[in-house]
């Protein structure tokens, strides 16, 4: 019974085997235990990753508490995010990308997948937020090749119907395709005819061109951007956003993603619960074999997975 | 402060539309009547006298002006009825499609106009011409000017008085750093003139002048045959000292042999619900000729009735 127990305890607070913490079993132990100081005794023995025989005590291990912190806090951060405005989370995880280091790849997020008047409310935010434009903390704290791109692509207020100029679109799938050729593919990101067409045009026009590409030269165009991963994901969030949350959503749960790749979980499900989580669910199942749902439920616990749940629109397992 | 006089009792929408198509009807045209009434309403009340008359006759009132007037008074009298936003767009539209570096509409439009209205210029453009006015001006310009007019109307820049003094500094050094190297067209150089906020901006360039002894404008003019010299000083005078600006716009299109009546339009239907008066007393400053007075000898016709009428005399 002890063993049962402390292996489900272990699991809990073992920060293996999945996100987040399950809090009922842990209640439940608590409840058990009472009185019997002995199984929570021989247990901290036991456990040797959160507990190590210091002195006359079985001290706690501060590396293991600060991940213990992080599961315990997923529940906790996925509500506060889910409670706030869609345009200050968008401007706040944008201000973590510009002075917090975190991933250039999530300022291209949300720049292209969202609708040009979400972008401007995300701006708005992060003018009341920050004192500053994004624009301008973006130019000034990226000084490298990216620069280009990724100021464009927050400066962009698209068009958003659906009109396109198919001649157009044909030749600038071919101007890409030369850019390609001509530039090297480090290079490629700083090409002004490149950047010039990803960030300003529509994307119902981009769509177009992203077809004439694959139709005029035999390849996808994400397959020929191998050599840059930000545009190839500029690219994908344009043409397919869901996909693109998709492979987010799967990095998560694959063996020993790191915590900004975790995140993204909490990141995408939140901000796209009430937008476009049916289609991610079908790209899900298209790129993996298996349904959101499934994954989540066997690799997430207790509230956390719940809320999870009940953002994709499922009943809770 | 704004040239425009609006009468003290307004007449309803609906009187106002009755008296236009009135203008309208028969032979000939009333232009007069038409100067009389839309010289003086507001950008609201237009906006409601358009309403109206097309609800009322089934047509638009635009088009009824294009077909009924003609010429440069057409263009003053349509760019004028417009919203501030539509105006824009259309004159930045007509920018791009006519593209020439000597153009100052988008600088202009950029760079005196607030963030707000800015964008409010984007979104009026998006449902003009189904396209995004940085792509037009993107696909239709080259080179430095690309690299600078993208930039310029993509900004949305913070409004707030807030200045960072070291970083205004630092700026200015960059600044003075890329024109001593002739590197106008340099990133750093665009990303501090199209992104900062104006607050900041002017403190740069005060920061620049106490440091390096000359006003920042003073350090573009190597070539004066340069126009992308003379658009970044365009840029410059336009969100730090717009009335003068605009003076010099207007002195410009008048002195001479002939008149640029697009650019004197532009200034006068532009500017006349915003700071034309002061614009008017910029420019008496610098060539002690009242503007109204200039534009009166360089104008005819129906056309000088709709400037003169702007002009608040």
């Amino acid at each position: 019974m002890a063993t049962d127990e402390q292996l489900a305890l272990t699991r809990a607070l073992s920060g293996d085997g999945g996100l987040g913490v399950e809090e009922s079993t842990l209640v439940s132990i608590i409840g058990k235990w009472r009185k019997k100081p002995e199984h929570i005794s021989s247990f901290r023995k036991s456990f040797n990753r959160l507990f190590s025989i210091t002195g006359h005590i079985e001290k706690c291990e501060d590396d293991h508490m600060q991940k213990l912190v992080i599961e315990f806090s997923r529940f906790h951060q996925i509500t506060v995010l889910w409670a706030m405005h869609p345009h200050e989370r968008d401007a706040r995880w944008a201000n973590q990308v510009i002075h917090k280091n975190h991933p250039s790849s999530i300022l291209v997020e949300i720049a292209s997948t969202r609708s040009a008047e979400e972008l401007l409310g995300a701006r708005k935010a992060y003018q009341t937020l920050f004192h500053h434009s994004l624009e301008e903390d973006v130019a000034y704290q990226v000084k490298d090749s990216k620069s280009k791109l990724l100021v464009g692509l927050v400066s962009a207020y698209r068009y958003e119907g659906q009109k396109v100029d198919n001649d157009v679109a044909k030749s600038e799938a071919k101007a890409i395709h030369n850019a390609l050729k001509t530039a090297g593919a480090n290079k490629i990101i700083e090409n002004d005819e490149v950047v010039r067409i990803l960030t300003t045009r529509s994307k119902p026009h981009l769509k177009a061109v992203f077809k004439y590409y694959k139709e005029l030269h035999g390849k996808y165009l994400e397959e020929d951007l191998s050599g840059d991963a930000l545009l190839q994901q500029t690219v994908l969030c344009l043409d397919s956003p869901a996909s693109y949350f998709s492979q987010v959503i799967n990095s998560a749960f694959k063996e020993g993603a790191n915590h900004a790749e975790t995140e993204g979980l909490s990141r995408v499900m939140v901000s796209r619960s009430d937008v476009d989580i049916e289609e991610i669910k079908e790209a899900y199942a298209k790129l993996y074999g298996a349904k959101l749902a499934d994954v989540i439920s066997k690799k997430t616990h207790g509230y956390f997975r719940d809320s999870l749940l009940s953002l994709a629109g499922e009943a809770r397992a | 402060m704004a040239t425009l006089t609006v009468p003290a009792t307004v007449p309803s929408p609906t009187e106002d539309s009755e008296q236009l198509r009135k203008a309208f009807e028969g032979w000939g045209t009333n232009e007069a009547l038409i100067i009389s009434i839309l010289a003086h309403r507001n950008a609201s009340q237009r906006r409601l006298i358009r309403e109206t008359y097309a609800r009322i006759y089934g047509e638009m009132l635009l088009k009824s002006l294009n077909d009924e007037i003609s010429g440069d008074f057409e263009r003053a009298v349509i760019l004028w009825t417009l919203d501030p936003a539509e105006r824009d767009a259309m004159l930045a539209n007509e920018a791009v499609r006519n593209w020439k570096q000597g153009n100052r509409a988008l600088i202009e439009i950029a760079c005196s106009r607030t963030s707000t209205e800015l964008f409010a210029v984007r979104q009026a453009y998006h449902a003009l011409f189904k396209r995004s006015l940085e792509e037009d001006v993107a696909a239709h310009t080259t080179g430095s000017f690309r690299k600078l007019l993208v930039p310029l109307v993509s900004s949305y820049r913070y409004e707030g008085p807030e200045v960072n003094m070291k970083l205004a500094k630092s700026e200015a050094k960059i600044l003075h750093e890329k024109i001593s190297d002739k590197a106008y067209d340099h990133e750093d150089l665009i990303r501090i003139l199209t992104t900062r906020s104006k607050a900041q901006l002017i403190a740069t360039l005060n920061q620049f002048n106490n440091e390096f002894g000359s006003a920042f404008n003073k350090n573009l003019k190597s070539d004066p045959k340069d126009e992308f010299l003379a658009s970044l000083r365009a840029a410059v005078r336009c969100f730090s000292c717009p009335e003068r600006y605009f003076a010099k716009v207007a002195r410009v299109a008048i002195e001479g042999l002939g008149t640029d009546e697009n650019a004197l339009t532009r200034v006068i239907t532009t500017r006349a619900e915003v700071d034309l008066q002061l614009i008017k007393e910029a420019y008496m400053k610098r060539t002690s000729v009242p503007l109204d007075r200039a534009v009166a000898g360089d104008t005819s016709g129906d056309y000088e009735r709709m400037l003169i009428a702007l002009l608040g005399a």
